[in-house]
């Protein structure tokens, strides 16, 4: 349930901002999440049911995106996306498995929707 | 809300406002923004020293390993550890017993550690010329997979009686592995481990890693873990060394916090 820390700063990093903006209400929070973050949809939810009350964001939704995974093949010089969610990164074009990953980590607090 | 299949999110751009009347501020920081400020100021205080992060389930053999590593390892190399569970002491006592200089982190509910955490308690320990510090991980291979403690190296163990597939299952944690330790070999058939198919497992997702099959129990398979403790160590002295000649004023170590 490590998702109750994320949610913790998710709420600092994010009231911080809306003040900074002079805003007095936070309407809507943005996460990026990537496939292997590890990040349990339902147990953010359910942090951040529980850890909003009396902060900025207290009636705020909070609106996810999940990133796929994507692996570098340095035979290939290309980029690909991970077909499976075992964090297995073999290029399809030639079979190598690659340890270079270059998106699918992410804990991103992108954008914020505030009122005044 | 459901786990979405990721391949069908589409990501809509940034600032889209949906509630009438609100405007949108950017962001764009990191959960994990303060963790890897203190990570950082860590590593500075490290600086001397190798840094393990191991982790692994409850029970695959951690403290063990780190038993026979502060035994064996010890004669040549000062070694320190800092352990976190979620109660008792006992794997303090256990390495302090081994003749490590160590620290319990007693974590409460929390499921992993974190750089403050990790930060406080080295403030116990001497880590002047102190060579290896091993941070022994919450037994758990989900939630200490994001928390950058300051380490060198991340250690993923699993064991024979765990199953095969522990890296498919787990694979945040074992694709951040630099190196990943097989334990109780020594009970391998006894329990039907099948090996090529672990190997296999560990090969296909953190394809860098290097791997250890030993037992911490009876020894087996140590000698080249230890090999590779004191061929990091030397590493990490070597770059340290080349680091204060290219900056002599960054001997002086920051204080965590």
């Amino acid at each position: 349930m490590h998702e109750f820390s994320l949610v913790m700063s998710m709420l600092d990093l994010a009231e911080k901002a809306a003040r900074a903006d002079g805003a007095r209400r936070i309407c809507a929070i943005h996460l990026e999440i990537g496939a292997l973050a590890g990040v349990v949809p339902e147990a953010l939810e359910f942090a951040f049911e529980g850890a909003r009350v009396g902060t900025l964001a207290e009636d705020a939704r909070l609106e996810v995106t999940y990133l796929p995974a994507i692996a570098y093949c340095a035979t290939c010089q290309s980029e690909f996306e991970l077909d499976n969610r075992f964090g297995i990164a073999v290029c399809p074009s030639c079979d190598t498995p690659s340890a270079d990953l270059r998106q699918g980590r992410e804990l991103q607090l992108a954008h914020l929707e505030v009122e005044a | 809300m459901s786990v979405p299949n990721t391949r069908d999110v589409k990501v809509s751009p940034h600032g889209t406002v949906a509630t009438p009347g609100a405007r949108v501020v950017q962001v764009q920081k990191s959960l994990m923004t303060h963790n890897d400020g203190v990570a950082a100021a860590n590593r500075d205080a490290f600086r001397g020293s190798l840094v393990l992060n191991v982790v692994s389930s409850p029970g695959s053999g951690k403290t063990a390993l780190l038993e026979r590593t502060v035994r064996e390892l010890g004669t040549d190399l000062s070694v320190a550890i800092v352990v976190g569970d979620l109660e008792t002491d006992n794997d303090a006592e256990r390495l302090h017993a081994a003749g490590a200089p160590s620290v319990q982190i007693v974590t409460g509910t929390v499921c992993h550690l974190e750089a403050e955490m990790v930060a406080r308690a080295v403030d116990q320990l001497d880590l002047n010329g102190l060579d290896v510090l091993v941070i022994e991980n919450v037994g758990n291979l989900v939630c200490p997979a994001a928390w950058d403690l300051g380490e060198d190296l991340r250690v993923t163990m699993l064991s024979v009686t765990e199953g095969e597939d522990k890296p498919l299952k787990y694979p945040r944690i074992f694709k951040d592995a630099d190196a990943v330790v097989v334990n109780k070999v020594d009970i391998a058939d006894a329990v039907g481990f099948d090996r090529a198919r672990a190997l296999d497992a560990v090969r296909k997702v953190a394809p860098g890693a290097r791997v250890f099959e030993l037992s911490a129990r009876t020894g087996e398979g140590v000698a080249a873990w230890l090999d590779y403790l004191r061929e990091q160590r030397r590493l990490k002295a070597a770059s340290v060394v080349a680091d204060g000649a290219a900056a002599p004023d960054a001997a002086v170590a920051t204080e965590p916090g």
